[in-house]
């Protein structure tokens, strides 16, 4: 038997060091206006992708689509060229219903063919609506079932403490999510350790999958009660560009002693007067053809 | 067992005991008592990407932090925790070696098992000890006896039983190149089959005996009766075969056919009879066209007694006695 090649290797450095001329680094310049643009894109594609395959998850994905955004095309150190780079930033999607809106991302960066996108919804195709680390390059881990992926950061921002590495790990979990109580597990364990280099971003927007999130099951108040489990916390408007822009380039040095996290206020739906309007009937569905051409319009009227 | 005084056990001052299989002894350095411990200690001497991960149950491991502090990482008595927590680190080409209970390891974490490790294909471990009936008196709670049946369930999972410490010694070092993750069923109440750690070929059985009468298969501690049981078998003219079933999942399927040639099989488990080896054995009969008579000791599929392990094993039959008895049944001998 050989021992399976499973994302990077304690050996894998050679796959491309930090000098390669395909890293796309920290900080990388755009303007809020792009990004603003580029969040719009992204509705646009998760659209595509729904319609064809027929069904999915709009008013989560439209909630988190600037934080899309900003990690991907200003503040993840990645390399699409080589997506298992031992020394990348990572991001798991806690909340793994809101790949559809990664797909056009990570086809844009390169980490596959675009069109990859077209088998979107068919049997076979690497992409699916949770996501799976075996089958698409670019994602760090797979998800799907609620409350794992923030103990998983803390296995990855672990392993960067003792393999000496400086990436970041960022887990985006939905407030939702936060119900799971393997999520205060994770929560206790991260700065138990200390790990400074462990993001959690919150997309609290305010809504899980049978309604608004705290009539279910109250999780409030985010903020004191991530701080009361030793946690850095800051709290912004997570449909701001400029407020993620300014929230991550502040971010402690990896080598800090506190976990971070975010937490980003959104709107379910953002972007789409008929999602933010019915925000719950949105979790899951289909546009009709004359609700896409609405819908549609409304998001490239404001990105012309 | 609804009136355990009549039974004289209620009293009793000396008959079996519980044995405390996590005294607090400074470091338990006894293969006999703590092979996986050993093994484990000896194996990231020479591998620098193993880790441990515990939630709370370190004290097996004190060997392996004297010598590894850095590499052992405790999580608490948060179990769900600790298989996701080695899935992230698994992802970073590290070697998690997870120790724990498996009433809680293995079935309060069969979800985790699955979709973070099993799905993705990553090389993580669970040490199982406690198994089956081994933390008898303990209740319901603290039974494993639907683990391997949950475990060889998903897809992708090697499951392995060592028969005793030479066997989990042999067992253990062989998942240091094992694709996939890999779940370790420890056995507390194995007797000695191995004087030395035996030479296992991935997903196959050992023959440890021949016989033309019925074939003994076992796995963790079902190895050692089977071998007492074949011994006193042969004492009345009855000539066993007894196997050594340590891989569950991939099982040796040649095995149960080369079994099966006697026409009478006796699967010996400490474990639910649903589900686990004697599921196996029936499945891959079922699946060749093979008919042989199967009788299983096991632990019957209802509410289980409570007590001490060997209270318990006799109570079920399972203990070389039972083993007998069935063999003597499917024989029509005795």
């Amino acid at each position: 038997m050989t021992v399976e090649t499973q994302g990077d290797t304690r050996e894998g450095t050679s796959a491309a060091g930090p000098a390669s001329p395909t890293v796309l680094d920290r900080g990388r310049p755009a303007s809020s206006a792009d990004l603003r643009r580029r969040a719009d894109w992204i509705r646009l594609g998760t659209i595509d992708l729904i319609e064809q395959a027929g069904l999915g998850h709009y008013s989560s994905t439209f909630s988190c689509a600037e934080i899309f955004a900003v990690l991907y095309y200003h503040t993840l150190r990645i390399d699409p060229a080589n997506p298992a780079w031992p020394d990348r930033d990572r991001l798991l999607l806690g909340k793994g219903h809101v790949a559809t809106g990664l797909w056009p991302v990570l086809a844009d960066l390169g980490f596959y063919p675009k069109d990859w996108l077209r088998q979107f919804g068919k049997l076979g195709s690497p992409l699916n609506d949770h996501p799976n680390m075996r089958l698409a390059p670019g994602i760090d881990f797979s998800s799907g079932s609620l409350g794992h992926n923030l103990s998983v950061g803390v296995g990855m921002a672990l392993g960067g403490r003792l393999a000496g590495r400086d990436y970041r790990t960022f887990v985006l979990t939905g407030d939702g999510e936060l119900q799971e109580g393997q999520v205060w597990e994770a929560a206790m364990a991260a700065s138990h350790y200390r790990l400074g280099n462990l993001v959690a971003i919150v997309d609290a927007n305010g809504f899980s999958g049978g309604g608004p999130t705290s009539a279910a099951m109250n999780i409030e108040p985010l903020a004191d009660r991530f701080a009361a489990f030793g946690w850095r916390v800051s709290e912004i408007n997570g449909n701001d560009v400029d407020a993620l822009v300014e929230t991550f380039d502040a971010l402690p040095d990896p080598s800090g002693e506190a976990p971070v996290c975010v937490i980003a206020r959104t709107r379910k739906g953002h972007g789409v007067s008929l999602f933010e309007q019915a925000p719950q009937a949105w979790h899951l569905g289909l546009l009709s053809p004359e609700q896409k051409a609405e819908v549609v319009a409304e998001i490239s009227g404001r990105m012309a | 067992m609804t009136q355990p005084a009549e039974q004289g056990q209620a009293s009793r001052t000396d008959g079996p005991k519980m044995v405390d299989v996590f005294s607090d002894v400074d470091i338990d350095t006894a293969l006999a008592t703590n092979p996986a411990g050993v093994a484990i200690a000896a194996m990231a001497d020479e591998d620098p990407a193993i880790l441990t991960l515990t939630a709370d149950l370190g004290n097996v491991l004190n060997e392996f932090r004297e010598r590894h502090p850095d590499r052992y990482i405790e999580l608490g008595i948060a179990e769900t925790n600790s298989i996701s927590v080695a899935a992230g680190l698994a992802t970073c080409g590290f070697k998690p070696y997870v120790y724990s209970m498996s009433p809680f390891g293995m079935l309060k974490c069969a979800e985790q098992i699955r979709t973070d490790w099993a799905y993705n294909h990553l090389p993580v471990r669970l040490v199982g000890r406690l198994t089956g009936l081994a933390m008898g008196l303990f209740g319901t709670s603290h039974h494993a006896v639907e683990d391997i049946s949950v475990a060889r369930a998903i897809t992708g999972m090697t499951v392995v039983a060592p028969a005793d410490a030479q066997s989990a010694v042999s067992l253990l070092r062989a998942t240091a190149t094992m694709a996939g993750p890999v779940y370790v069923r420890i056995a507390e109440d194995a007797s000695p089959v191995y004087d030395e750690p035996p030479v296992y070929e991935f997903g196959r059985w050992q023959r440890l005996r021949d016989g033309a009468d019925i074939a003994l298969i076992g796995h963790g501690m079902g190895v050692g009766l089977a071998v007492r049981a074949a011994e006193q078998l042969a004492g009345s003219g009855i000539e066993a075969q007894v196997w050594d079933a340590a891989y569950l999942k991939p099982h040796d399927a040649d095995a149960v056919l080369a079994a099966a040639a006697t026409g009478r099989i006796v699967t010996i488990e400490d474990h639910n009879v649903i589900g686990g080896l004697t599921s196996i054995v029936a499945e891959t009969l079922g699946r060749a066209g093979v008919a042989a008579r199967l009788g299983s000791v096991a632990v019957p599929d209802e509410d289980i007694e409570v007590g001490v392990p060997a209270d318990l094993y006799e109570y079920y039959g399972i203990n070389v006695a039972g083993v007998v008895a069935r063999a003597a049944e499917l024989t029509g001998r005795l």
